[in-house]
């Protein structure tokens, strides 16, 4: 056992103050937009820094283009916000997008057969409903399964998003106007019915005010109250958590009709708000991507509305690069992609430290 | 009515990028790295061998193509793009410790705005009205059948009328099995992702076979990835055209229950369920019913997975440590 002692081991740090964590984190964005920089230089033969400069047009060049940014923000935390109870009970709901999408998919239900037919005040009542309920019930399936019988959530929510997509196909083609068009169209254009009325005349600030409202009632509600704790405790150890007699499998039930409704409301924003119609796409990956923002926020409700904001911010910007150098819109992806590899790989420089060999260390 | 002669091979033709897909996150799930990336992967595959191709067209645009070359600097290049993307999964997750289901979706973002956005550029380069770029040359060589399949009528059809990475996912499948699980180094990778403590202490080396199987793993799907490309849409590039395969591939790992032999018959079943909507025949009318076939395969696998967990037979189960990562200093 002559075996050499390693240049250097690594050893987890005591938790670090909020200053140095997020200072890692700054370091790590920084490097990686200068990763970024050099890619679309290479990539592309652009000067890096009028790159730099179209990122920030293109999220708050005018006030219209500040408006959108905050309402993408806005959905995307909501969605974020409705996975972290799940993500804190260490139950991995990858199934956001699913369950966005069947909350549109009933909302767009009851705007097409209800429209016209009831008080509008009556009819979004029941559209919200609706829309939590199916939310609710895409989450609560994966649920059963986890708590009877331990199924992998990743894998069973994974294959729900698949399912509620080709519901939303089928509907799609069900609704479509004009007929072979494969597209719903706006629903109700003329008389507006089941539109989610506008806040002080603009259209941007309802899903703006939900989200804000979200974010402070999910903080306490994992932080203060007493399901909160259990949530944690479930997470911590499922062992621990069925030893002091917590019911783990109502817990696990629970928190995810609770994940699942909160999907339901950003699919509701999503037709009833924002686009006034349904596609396969409508949510165009969000369940994915909150997946990333929740866990870069650390399951901090606060802190989401940094993460959301900073990926919104790259994709509008990519965005806008896209449209002014004639680039394809994928390169938001590539950049993105390559941010988020950098501030994944950084944590582990806030949750470890490496030490090196002391010299006459035996 | 139902022509089965001409159905099995569009069947196979839809399994082999599946099979390549589930045979290599099957390779990688073993070792306890649940890899959400592989449909990322999958599309760096496909496009690095198109770049490849396509650069090899060009440069030998009046000449003759050298039959060999234009296989291998396609095969090379795609192999070289999904080991990268393996290497990347594979600092965060092992050597980082980064959360696998976050690094998996970062990962296909990525890889899914690679392809797309590499592929947009080759379309500009190429000057093409059409939103597309054919390789139809590079192609040729890649999907041309055994030379005696056209004079062998159903059974040369069924049997011998692909072109040979087809005929390689079959074999990558066949020798993953007997690696997995008639070999040491099958055992120990086993072993690395039921319980890789106890895998340490035996001595296996648990962040080297989690590196060689996760990097493996991936240059295998990245395969499929150029299998549909170059064989399946004869040579044609169009953006988002492979579409959702790579989930349908780990969906499919499930389904055959992390077993390749198993994954053989599951993918060509998959295969023949994700094109049977087309010949259903449901008529004009009824168009919305194929968007519900369509579903088929991933109801069947959720269904699978509930039943294999309900049943509880250890053999059947995910890897125990499937999703987590390994801190040696940490009991």
């Amino acid at each position: 056992m002559n075996k050499k002692e390693p240049l250097f081991h690594i050893v987890k740090r005591d938790v670090l103050p909020w200053y140095k964590s997020w200072g890692i984190r700054a370091i790590a964005i920084v490097v990686a937009l200068i990763v970024c920089g050099i890619i679309t230089t290479i990539t592309t033969g652009l000067n890096p820094f009028k790159v730099y400069g179209a990122f920030i047009q293109g999220a708050f060049g005018s006030g219209r283009k500040v408006w959108i940014t905050m309402q993408n923000m806005s959905v995307l935390l909501i969605i974020s916000l409705a996975l972290t109870p799940a993500f804190k009970m260490r139950f991995w709901n990858i199934g956001g997008e699913g369950q966005v999408l069947v909350g549109a998919l009933a909302t767009a239900a009851c705007m097409i057969t209800l429209g016209d037919k009831i008080p509008n005040a009556l009819l979004i009542l029941i559209m919200t409903v609706s829309a939590i309920l199916a939310g609710s019930i895409w989450g609560l399936i994966p649920a059963i399964f986890k708590a009877k019988w331990n199924t992998n959530e990743t894998l069973s929510t994974l294959m729900m998003n698949y399912i509620a997509t080709q519901l939303v196909a089928f509907f799609t083609i069900v609704w479509e106007v004009p007929k072979g068009s494969f597209t719903v169209g706006i629903i109700n254009q003329s008389t507006n019915a089941g539109w989610l009325p506008q806040l002080f005349g603009s259209k941007y600030l309802l899903p703006i005010v939900i989200a804000l409202l979200t974010t402070v009632s999910m903080f306490v509600y994992l932080k203060y109250s007493k399901h909160g704790y259990e949530i944690s405790v479930v997470g911590e150890s499922e062992k621990t958590a069925k030893y002091v007699g917590m019911k783990t499998e109502k817990i696990i039930i629970r928190t995810m009709l609770l994940s699942g409704g909160l999907c339901g409301v950003a699919g509701l924003i999503l037709v009833g708000g924002i686009n006034h119609t349904i596609t396969t796409t409508i949510n165009s990956g969000q369940g994915f991507t909150a997946v990333m923002v929740s866990w870069l926020a650390k399951f901090n409700p606060i802190t989401m509305i940094f993460t959301s904001f900073l990926i919104i911010f790259l994709e509008r910007g990519a965005g806008e690069i896209s449209t002014n150098f004639g680039l394809n819109q994928s390169f938001a992806d590539i950049l993105t992609g390559i941010i988020l590899f950098f501030i994944i790989g950084c944590e582990f420089f806030i949750s470890y430290r490496i030490v090196l060999r002391k010299k006459g260390d035996k | 009515m139902f022509d089965i002669v001409a159905f099995i091979p569009r069947a196979i033709g839809q399994s082999v990028p599946l099979l390549f897909g589930c045979t290599g996150e099957i390779l990688t799930e073993k070792s306890g790295n649940l890899n959400l990336g592989i449909p990322g992967v999958m599309y760096v595959g496909g496009i690095s061998g198109v770049i490849g191709a396509f650069f090899y067209e060009q440069a030998c645009a009046g000449g003759d193509m050298n039959g060999f070359l234009a296989i291998m600097i396609p095969l090379l290049c795609s192999l070289t793009g999904s080991l990268i993307m393996g290497l990347i999964y594979c600092l965060l997750t092992v050597t980082l410790r980064a959360n696998q289901n976050v690094t998996g979706l970062a990962m296909t973002t990525f890889g899914v705005g690679i392809g797309n956005f590499f592929g947009g550029s080759l379309i500009k380069l190429s000057g093409a009205d059409v939103p597309s770029i054919a390789l139809s040359r590079t192609s040729g060589f890649y999907s041309r059948a055994l030379p005696f399949a056209s004079k062998m009528g159903w059974f040369g059809k069924i049997f011998l009328s692909y072109g040979f990475l087809c005929y390689a996912a079959f074999l990558i499948a066949i020798v993953a099995a007997i690696v997995l699980f008639k070999t040491r180094k099958g055992l120990h990778l086993r072993a690395v992702g039921e319980n890789p403590s106890t895998a340490d202490a035996a001595g296996i080396n648990v962040g080297r076979y989690k590196y060689f199987a996760t990097c493996i793993g991936c240059m295998i799907a990245g395969l499929g990835g150029l299998y549909y490309v170059m064989d399946y849409a004869s040579g044609v590039w169009s953006n988002d055209a492979f579409g959702d395969r790579g989930w349908l591939a780990i969906a499919l790992v499930i389904f055959s229950i992390w077993n390749p032999l198993i994954g053989i018959f599951a993918s060509i079943l998959f295969g023949g369920l994700y094109i049977v909507y087309l010949y259903i025949p449901t008529g004009m009318d009824y168009m919305e019913f194929k968007e519900l076939y369509k579903m088929i395969p991933y109801v069947v696998t959720l269904f699978v997975l509930v039943l294999t967990s309900m049943r509880n037979k250890k053999e059947n189960q995910p890897p125990a440590s499937l999703g987590l990562s390994f801190f040696r200093e940490e009991r």
